[in-house]
C-alpha cells in the first residue's frame, strides 16, 4: 500500500534511485574482478579459444574448388543439372587448368581440389591429376578431349559435386559426420547401412562414457566415504594409493593393463591355472569394449574420488548423528541427509569423468580394438591418416557442442554453482 | 522391571559407567548418576572432562566400556540411537543445510510416518513456540546464529521426546543472546516438563538453568547438587574454585571437633572454619571463602559473632557499581578479594589503608588439600 515499499520507489539518502546506486557500487567490484582474471583470459584466448575457433572454421571452410576453377563455376551457372554440361563449361575448365599450371607451384589449387573432391567421389583426384597434365595438348571441342582423358568427366555426379561444392563454405563435412550424403537430386539422405559409422560411434562414445561414469561412481563413492571417516594419517595413505595412477605415465598404465588383460595375460593365465576356465575359453578382456571400460575406469577413478572426498571430509559427523537421534534409521539418515550433501561432489566428479572420457583418445586406441574405439580415435584417424581435416574438424566441433549441451543441461538441472571441484 | 534399576524414580541412570577410547586412559571413571523425570540436570566441567562422552553414551553414539545405562527402567546399552527417542541439540546445531527450516523440523516426524497434515500443524506449533513462526521457508544458512539455535531446539522437541540432550548449545552465541536463550530454554523446559540433560563449561549458565548440577573433572563427578548447595556448600576445593569466585587459603588442621576445626595457616595465623572435607588433625587443608561473605568491620565496632577477624591492607579497588571489588593482603595472601556492597554509607576505603576484615565459621569451608 505504501509506495516506499515497492522496490522501484526506494531511493538512497541523496535521492538517487536505490537500484542505480547499487549498480554503481557493483560496477567497481566487477571491474576489479575483470582485472584479476584479465591476464588468464588473454592467455586462454590465444592458446585455447583461438585454436578452437580455427577448428570450427575449418569444418565449414571450402576454398579449394572456388579458387581452382572460377571460370568453370561461372560457366556452370547455365547448366540445368541434368546429364553433362555443354562445351563452354569444358572450355572454361581447360582454361582454368592451364591458368593454374602457370602459377608458381605453391599457389596452385588444382591438386588441392583433387584431394577435396576425392572426399566426395573416389577417383576424382585421379581424374584431375591425369587431365591437368594433358590439358596443354587439348584442342577444341574440349568436351570430347576431357571425356577421352578420364571417364570421370563423363560422370554427371562429378559435375553435380562441383556445382554444389563450388562455394566458399560447405556443409558437406557435417553431412558426412552425420552419416548422410547427397543423392543425385541434391537431397540429404542417409548413407548405405554399411557405410554409417559416426552416429553409432557417437552413441557408443556416450554409452561407454556413461558406463565408465557409473563404474567410477560405484567404486569411488565407498572409497571416498571410507577415507573421509579415517583419521588424517590413514586417509593420506589411502589418498596416495588413489593418486598413484596420476604419478605414473598414462602409457605405462595402459601398457600394464595390456599385460594384465591380454589373452596370454596375467588374469587369463591365473584363471586357467586355477581351472576356472579351460585353455581355449580364455576371456577376451581387451581389444574390445571391456578393455576400454576397465582401463578408463581405472584411469578416471581419481577424478571421481578427489571431489567426492573433499566434499565428504567437510560433512561434519554431527549431521548423521543428528538424523539418527531424530529417529531416522541408518539407511534413511544416509539417504536423506548424507547423500544429498555429497551431491556437489558427485556432480563435479561426474562432470569431470564424463567430459574427460567423451574425448578420451590414447587408452581406447591402445586397448580398445575395433569395438572399443571412441569418437576421438576417428577424429585422430582423419587428422593423421586420411588427412581429411575438414571432417575431423566437423566431428570435433560436434563433440565440443555436445559437451557444452551436456554441461548446459547439468547446469539447468543441478546448477553449476553447486560444483565442488576440490 | 529390571531389578538392577532399583530406585524407580530414576528416569535416566548411569551405573558404574566407564569409558575409554584408546584402551589406555579412562575418559569417564565409574560414573553413577540418577536423573529424575522432568529434571533439568547440567553436566558442568572444564573442557576435556568427559561431559560430551557421557552425553554421547546416553544418546547411543558411543558405547560404554563398562557399566550400564538405563532409560526409564530399560537397559539401553544395545539400543540403536534412532530407537532411543532422545532429542538432541548439537553444539554446531547440525541443522541439515539442504533442507528448509520447516523440512528440518518435519524430518523427525516424517521418519516416524506421521501423516502430512499432522506434521504441518506440529511444525507450525513448535515454530511458534520458539517465535520463528514465519521463517519456515528459510534455509538454515539464511538464519542468524540465535535463530539457528532456536530451530535446533525446536527440532529436538518437535517429536515430543521425554528426554532432551544439549551439548553446549549456546557456546557459539554472543553474551547477550546467550543469556536470553538461557531463559528461553529454561521456560520451554518448565512449560513442557521434559527431562533435560545439559552440558556446559560455563558455570553461570549452569547456575542459571539447572535443577541440579553434576560437576565433572577428569572423568569423575566431583559433586552432584542443586546450584544453591553447590555454591554454598562445595564439597571439595575443585568445586569451590570452579563455581563462583572463591578465596583460597592453605593451612594445616590443628584441632577438629563437632563439625568445626581450627586451621593454622603457613604464616602462623589461626582460623576457625567448618570442617567439610578434611582428613583429620595434622592434615593439609584448603580453606574456601566467598568474597561476598567477608565483611569489612567498621572501626571500634567488633561484632561478637565474627569468629575470624584479621587486619588487612587494601591493595586495589575496582568500582563495579553495585559493589566495590577490593583486593587486600590478609593472612599472607595477596590475592584475597572482598566484595564490599555499595551501601552509600561508604567505608572510606582507600588504597594502602589498613582495615579489619572478618568472616564467620559457617562461611569458611575447610576442604581437601587439592
Ligand atoms: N572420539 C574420540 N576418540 C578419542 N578420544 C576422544 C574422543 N572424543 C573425546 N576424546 C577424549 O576424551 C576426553 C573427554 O572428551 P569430551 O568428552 O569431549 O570432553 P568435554 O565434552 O567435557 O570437553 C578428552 O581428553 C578427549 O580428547
Ligand atoms: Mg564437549
Amino acid at each position: 500500500m505504501d509506495d516506499q515499499t515497492t522496490s522501484s520507489g526506494l531511493v538512497t539518502a541523496d535521492g538517487q534511485p536505490l537500484k542505480r546506486s547499487l549498480q554503481r557500487a557493483e560496477r567497481t567490484r566487477k571491474l576489479t574482478a575483470l582485472a584479476l582474471v584479465g591476464p588468464l583470459l588473454a592467455f586462454l584466448l590465444v592458446i585455447f579459444i583461438f585454436p578452437i575457433g580455427q577448428m570450427m572454421w575449418r569444418s565449414v571452410d571450402n576454398p579449394q574448388i572456388v579458387n581452382a576453377i572460377p571460370r568453370t563455376l561461372e560457366a556452370l551457372q547455365e547448366w540445368d543439372g541434368e546429364g553433362l554440361p555443354d562445351e563452354p563449361v569444358y572450355a572454361a575448365l581447360a582454361e582454368d587448368m592451364r591458368a593454374d599450371a602457370e602459377l608458381p607451384r605453391r599457389e596452385q589449387w588444382m591438386g588441392r581440389m583433387g584431394v577435396r573432391l576425392n572426399y566426395e567421389l573416389s577417383g576424382a583426384r585421379g581424374a584431375i591429376a591425369r587431365t591437368s597434365r594433358a590439358v596443354d595438348e587439348f584442342e577444341p571441342p574440349f568436351k570430347e578431349a576431357f571425356l577421352d582423358a578420364h571417364r570421370n568427366w563423363g560422370n554427371p555426379e562429378l559435375w553435380q559435386i562441383l556445382e554444389r561444392e563450388g562455394r566458399p563454405l560447405t556443409a558437406s563435412y557435417y553431412v558426412a559426420a552425420l552419416d548422410r550424403e547427397y543423392d543425385s537430386e541434391g537431397k540429404i539422405v542417409l548413407r548405405d547401412e554399411n557405410r554409417r559409422i559416426y552416429v553409432s560411434l557417437f552413441g557408443r562414445t556416450l554409452a561407454l562414457s556413461g558406463i565408465i561414469l557409473f563404474l567410477t561412481f560405484a567404486l569411488g563413492f565407498p572409497i571416498a566415504f571410507y577415507m573421509s571417516t579415517l583419521p588424517m594419517r590413514y586417509a593420506n595413505l589411502l589418498m596416495i594409493c588413489v593418486l598413484l595412477p596420476f604419478w605414473t605415465s598414462l602409457l605405462v598404465r595402459t601398457t600394464s593393463w595390456i599385460v594384465l588383460l591380454q589373452q596370454q595375460g596375467v588374469i587369463n593365465n591365473a584363471a586357467v591355472a586355477m581351472n576356472f576356465i579351460s585353455d581355449d575359453q580364455r576371456y577376451s578382456l581387451m581389444y574390445n569394449m571391456q578393455g576400454t571400460i576397465i582401463a578408463m575406469t581405472h584411469i578416471l577413478l581419481p577424478f571421481m574420488v578427489l571431489p567426492l572426498y573433499s566434499v565428504m571430509k567437510n560433512i561434519p559427523p554431527s549431521y548423521m548423528r543428528a538424523a539418527k537421534s531424530l529417529g531416522a534409521k541408518p539407511w534413511t539418515a544416509f539417504r536423506r541427509v548424507y547423500f544429498p550433501l555429497t551431491l556437489p561432489g558427485i556432480g563435479a566428479g561426474g562432470v569431470l569423468v564424463f567430459i574427460i572420457s567423451i574425448g578420451y583418445y590414447i587408452t581406447p586406441a591402445l586397448v580398445g580394438g575395433q569395438s572399443g574405439r571412441m569418437i576421438s580415435n576417428e577424429i585422430a584417424r582423419h587428422m593423421q591418416q586420411s588427412l581429411n581435416w575438414g571432417l575431423a574438424a566437423a566431428l570435433g566441433s560436434m563433440l565440443l557442442v555436445g559437451v557444452l549441451i551436456l554441461y548446459w543441461a547439468y547446469n539447468r538441472l543441478v546448477g553449476a554453482d553447486s560444483l565442488k571441484l576440490g | 522391571m529390571d531389578s538392577t534399576a532399583g530406585d524407580d524414580t530414576a528416569f535416566v541412570r548411569f551405573e558404574n559407567v566407564q569409558k575409554s577410547y584408546d584402551g589406555e586412559a579412562l575418559v569417564v571413571k565409574n560414573l553413577n548418576l540418577d536423573i529424575a523425570q522432568g529434571e533439568f540436570l547440567t553436566m558442568l566441567g572444564p573442557s576435556g572432562s568427559g561431559k560430551t562422552t557421557c552425553l554421547m553414551m546416553l544418546a547411543g553414539f558411543e558405547t560404554a566400556t563398562h557399566g550400564n545405562i538405563f532409560l526409564d527402567g530399560e537397559k539401553i546399552d544395545n539400543t540403536a540411537p534412532h530407537k532411543r527417542g532422545i532429542g538432541m541439540v548439537f553444539q554446531n546445531y547440525a541443522l541439515f543445510p539442504h533442507m528448509s527450516v520447516a523440512e528440518n523440523l518435519a524430518f523427525p516426524l516424517e521418519v516416524r510416518k506421521i501423516n502430512r497434515s499432522e506434521i504441518k500443524s506440529r511444525v507450525q506449533r513448535v515454530l511458534d513456540m520458539v517465535e520463528l513462526g514465519d521463517l519456515g521457508d528459510r534455509m538454515p544458512a539464511q538464519l542468524s546464529g540465535g535463530q539457528q539455535q532456536r530451530v535446533a531446539v525446536a527440532r529436538a522437541l518437535v517429536f515430543e521426546p521425554s528426554l532432551v540432550l544439549m551439548d553446549e548449545p549456546l557456546g557459539a552465541l554472543d553474551k547477550n543472546l546467550r543469556e536470553q536463550m538461557q531463559y528461553e530454554i529454561k521456560h520451554i523446559h518448565e512449560q513442557l516438563g521434559v527431562t533435560v540433560v545439559y552440558v556446559t563449561h560455563d558455570q553461570s549458565e549452569a547456575l542459571t538453568m539447572s535443577n541440579r548440577i553434576a560437576v565433572f573433572e577428569d572423568g569423575v563427578v566431583q559433586q552432584l547438587a542443586s546450584p544453591t548447595e553447590l555454591y554454598e556448600h562445595p564439597k571439595n576445593a575443585f568445586v569451590a574454585a570452579f563455581i563462583g569466585e572463591n578465596n583460597k587459603l592453605i593451612g594445616t588442621v590443628t584441632e577438629a571437633n563437632n563439625g568445626t576445626c581450627t586451621v593454622q595457616l603457613d604464616n602462623g595465623d589461626v582460623i576457625k572454619a567448618s570442617a567439610v572435607n578434611i582428613d583429620g588433625v595434622g592434615s593439609k587443608t584448603t580453606l574456601s571463602l566467598r568474597p561476598e561473605r567477608v565483611m569489612v568491620i567498621p572501626e571500634k565496632d567488633m561484632p561478637d559473632h565474627m569468629e575470624n577477624v584479621f587486619e588487612a591492607e587494601v591493595l586495589e579497588l575496582i568500582y563495579l557499581g553495585d559493589h566495590i571489588r577490593t583486593r587486600v593482603r590478609v593472612c599472607g595472601d595477596d590475592e584475597f578479594i572482598v566484595k564490599v556492597p555499595n551501601t552509600g554509607a561508604g567505608h572510606h576505603l582507600a588504597k594502602g589503608r589498613r582495615i579489619d576484615v572478618g568472616w564467620s565459621v559457617a562461611d569458611c569451608h575447610a576442604l581437601d588439600a587439592s
